[in-house]
């Protein structure tokens, strides 16, 4: 009994932590509607710099709260600073920006921390007079879980006071509902937005520097309470700051108890946790129909189909790929079927959010199961690489037609969040499933058949399939399908009221767009010999965003521009030390300077010509 | 006070108004009148900085306010009420007044919330209430007194009497005319001749995003076949 009791207060002291850094997220997402992936550097920021004051004033009690405190206020400080140069100037741009520039801001910091405070992980000292364990029911429980777990409600009281007993708050409360009409009675909201900034940082650096007498501070902070955190503000429904906590609390608790069951779990239980919420609260447990929606957006432009001009353009480009091993070394064969399989990538990601309106946090997903999949065909079945590469797909189409079935009873965020779910799933259960695939050690001696093993091979049979996929996928986006699928992404309501069945066409459409990353998985797969759960993971997911980003969400040619200017662009600057800073930077500037992405930056520089020349 | 020169505004690419012009003068009541869908809400949106693409001058206040954000253009004294109503729904009634809440002006009467409370008696009753368990009258009065609450000069209302009882319908036509009477200025937009007669000076017809009339009501009387073409009767 005693066992269960301190259980239930670890898992009670972790949530407050959780609670902390989902709320701040919550509430910027509220009145800001921006999703932002830099939160969970926020919180490793504040837990490095709690870590140097803390070292700094070592000992006494009163040096270590005023350091945690002072702690939070930088990184609310630094918070305001992102939201005032970077954020103010993106409110009115697609969701989809947003979160690629936030994360930009997230390689910023890694690259950021590592230079101050190395790559190093540090273990903090303990916190002063909280610093042993008490006995309770028989079980030590330590001083500054108890802490902790007072601390959690009591910022919470704090909030709620906040929001219910000052003007500020109210306006907060107001903009979380209708940010249009806030300002329309008078309100600044680019002060109101700062100010839901710089708390929700300052929330967030807490949480990061409680943390200190519990963990060592790593690199790996922010990317690991980030899927968490995510999953707290959805399940509590987006916006609602008593939702985060209740959702940080179920959590919290349920993994204390679940990993006494079933160790590997604690992976993918919030996932679990999160999708089984959604499907009977689409908008969480607290939150409201309409929380979902983004930052309101300019009404799309209609996608064109390319003139005369372009197609000739774009089939000399083709022409000159093609011909490329002729004249070219080997490792470029090698990098340009790296470009096609990013393309291919990208064009179905592209199909998802651009043709099909679903925004997809996940799609790497299927990508990964279609490169596993080739690979256990190879090795479990002993099947060729012609049947393997056909394998491939259908298991990521399977894998899409499974967790799409999910995915399109929600929308907007949720949508997104639950296809980060699925992929955080799969990449759980690749990851911990040693047995099968190989865990961490991934899959090795996938290698093309003998006849195809050269590199110049290799590389026209990946032409025929990426750009085969990407032709596929292109005339399904002007078939009868592409145009309903279309319309369902521009009024949801109307394409309803005329009889079309929305979900089952998303759902298609969604099961298409995994197929054919599928495909580009299997191709990587195949080009590389081996696969890992990486392939899987958020950061491929998030690349794939920045690739559709970086050419533009509006033109049909924009994904193949984002991907090969993405490729040739991660391949230079990976050989850089402090790359990651540098591509954020990269990110920010397209973000800010090209909101249009490359193909629209292109086009707005022919028409200037054009202009320039009447 | 207010004076709109060849407004155009654009949603996306959709051109929805097109060389609009409309003038509203110091204590004025003025109808905007015209079918559904024939542009009234946009109007008032474009005036209020609510709508991202628009061209023409929009001079109130003795500025030129077109380009400036909602914000601005409220704090120079325009109230703008939604033809939704827009209440918080989460918020209670005294909070979403506080909302609206801004610094008296000295150029345009003063409003507490007392004061707005005797003017609408219903909502003294349940000030602690949320906004989302108001009847739909009730919420277009506490989105008035909302406005109300920023003390401005001239008040944009898009459509007061639609969606609601024929009782509170004749309220709001007092509302007005106790607006009128304290000093205010006001631009309304209406589909009912009837209603915006009782309440207004002129009225302004507009249909597919361009204005067809402008004058007195009596002139439309003269003219049956002007509300006729453009109003629903
Ligand atoms: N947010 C919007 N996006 C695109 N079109 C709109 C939007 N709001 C209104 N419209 C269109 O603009 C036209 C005028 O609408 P509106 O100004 O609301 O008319 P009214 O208020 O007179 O009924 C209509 O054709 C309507 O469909
Ligand atoms: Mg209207």
């Amino acid at each position: 009994m005693g066992f269960y009791f301190a259980q239930l207060l670890t898992g009670l002291a972790n949530a407050s932590s959780l609670f902390l850094i989902a709320s701040g997220l919550s509430i910027i997402f509220g009145v800001t509607r921006i999703v932002n992936f830099a939160h969970g550097s926020f919180y490793m920021v504040g837990a490095y710099l709690a870590y140097t004051l803390v070292t700094h004033w070592s000992g006494s009690v009163l040096g270590f709260w005023v350091s945690v405190i002072l702690a939070a206020m930088i990184v609310g400080v630094i918070g305001l600073i992102i939201e005032l140069t970077i954020l103010r100037r993106i409110y009115h741009a697609p969701e989809l920006f947003q979160l690629v520039a936030t994360f930009g801001v997230v390689l910023i910091f890694q690259d950021g921390t590592l230079a101050i405070w190395g790559a190093e992980d540090l273990l903090g000292p303990r916190a002063p007079g909280l610093d042993s364990a008490v006995r309770i029911m028989g079980e030590p429980i330590p001083e500054y879980d108890l802490a902790l777990i007072a601390i959690g409600p009591v910022v919470l009281l704090a909030i709620w006071l906040l929001f219910h007993k000052t003007r500020w708050g109210v306006l907060v409360r107001a903009a979380t509902q209708d940010r249009e009409m806030v300002g329309a009675l008078g309100v600044n909201q680019a002060w109101l937005f700062s100010a839901a900034f710089v708390l929700g940082s300052f929330l967030a650096g807490l949480g990061g520097a409680l943390q200190i007498p519990r963990e060592a501070v790593s690199l790996q902070m922010d990317l690991s309470i980030i899927g968490e955190a995510f999953v707290v503000v959805v399940i509590g429904g987006m916006g609602s700051v008593s939702g985060a906590f209740v959702a940080a609390v179920l959590i919290s608790v349920l993994n204390a108890f679940a990993i006494l069951i079933f160790p590997q779990i604690s992976i993918v239980l919030p996932f679990v946790i999160m999708a089984i919420v959604l499907i009977f609260r689409p908008h969480g447990l607290f939150g409201k129909p309409g929380s979902e929606k983004g930052a309101p957006e300019e009404p799309d432009q209609p996608l064109a189909l390319m003139d005369q001009k372009s197609a000739m353009v774009l089939m000399a480009a083709l022409l000159v790929l093609a011909l490329s091993p002729l004249f070219t070394a080997d490792f470029t064969s090698v990098l340009m079927v790296d470009v096609m399989v990013a393309t291919l990538f990208a064009v179905s990601l592209h199909f998802m959010m651009g043709v099909g309106g679903m925004v997809s946090f996940g799609h790497a997903a299927y990508f990964g199961v279609g490169a596993y999949g080739a690979a256990m065909a190879v090795k479990f079945l002993g099947l060729g690489m012609i049947s393997a590469m056909l394998f491939g797909p259908v298991c990521a189409a399977i894998a899409a037609l499974f967790f799409g079935w999910f995915c399109v009873r929600l929308s907007g965020v949720y949508l997104a969040m639950l296809t980060l779910a699925a992929a955080q799933i799969l990449w759980g259960v690749t990851f911990q499933w040693q047995e099968f695939t190989g865990g961490d050690d991934g899959i090795l001696g996938v290698w093309p058949a003998k006849w195809a093993s050269s590199d110049k091979v290799y590389f026209y049979i990946a032409f025929v399939l990426c750009i085969g996929g990407i032709w596929a996928l292109r005339r399904v986006a002007f078939s009868p399908f592409g145009y309903i699928l279309r319309g369902i992404r521009d009024s949801q309501t109307r394409a309803e009221s005329i009889g079309i069945d929305t979900r089952f066409h998303q759902w298609m459409g969604f099961v298409l767009a995994g197929g054919f990353a599928g495909l580009a998985g299997v191709v990587f797969a195949f080009s590389k010999g081996s696969v890992f759960p990486d392939s899987l993971g958020i950061a491929l997911s998030i690349d794939g965003l920045i690739m559709v980003l970086l050419g533009g969400i509006h033109a049909l040619a924009g994904p193949i521009l984002g991907a090969g200017a993405f490729v040739l662009i991660e391949d230079w600057v990976t050989r850089l030390d402090y790359w990651r800073f540098i591509f954020g930077a990269i990110i920010l500037i397209v973000v800010l300077v090209a909101p249009d992405g490359i193909a629209g930056g292109v086009q707005r520089l022919l028409r200037g010509l054009k202009g320039g020349r009447a | 006070m207010l004076d709109v020169k060849n407004l155009g505004a654009w949603y996306g690419r959709a051109q929805i108004l097109n060389g609009v012009s409309l003038s509203v003068g110091e204590n004025e009541v003025v109808a905007l009148m015209g079918r559904n869908g024939a542009g009234k809400s946009t109007t008032m949106k474009s005036i209020m900085g609510l709508v991202r693409h628009i061209n023409g001058t929009i001079r109130y206040a003795e500025r030129e306010v077109q380009g400036n954000t909602p914000h601005a253009i409220c704090r120079l004294g325009m109230g703008y009420v939604p033809e939704d109503r827009r209440i918080f729904g989460d918020l209670t009634i005294e909070e979403n007044l506080e909302v609206g809440r801004r610094e008296p002006r000295p150029d345009a009467p003063e409003w507490t919330q007392e004061h707005l409370f005797e003017l609408f008696p219903n909502l003294a009753e349940r000030r602690k209430n949320l906004g989302k368990q108001l009847s739909g009258g009730e919420q277009q009065m506490l989105t008035i007194a909302r406005t109300l609450m920023g003390n401005p000069k001239l008040v944009l209302l898009d459509e007061p009497s639609e969606g609601i009882a024929p009782v509170i319908v004749e309220q709001m036509a007092r509302v007005i005319a106790e607006l009128k009477r304290e000093g205010l200025s006001v631009l309304i937009s209406e589909q009912n001749l009837h209603f915006a007669r009782i309440v207004s000076d002129r009225a302004f017809i507009i249909e597919k995003g361009e204005m067809r009339f402008e004058g007195s009501f009596a002139d439309l009387d003269e003219n049956p076949e002007i509300s006729n073409t453009y109003l629903a009767v």
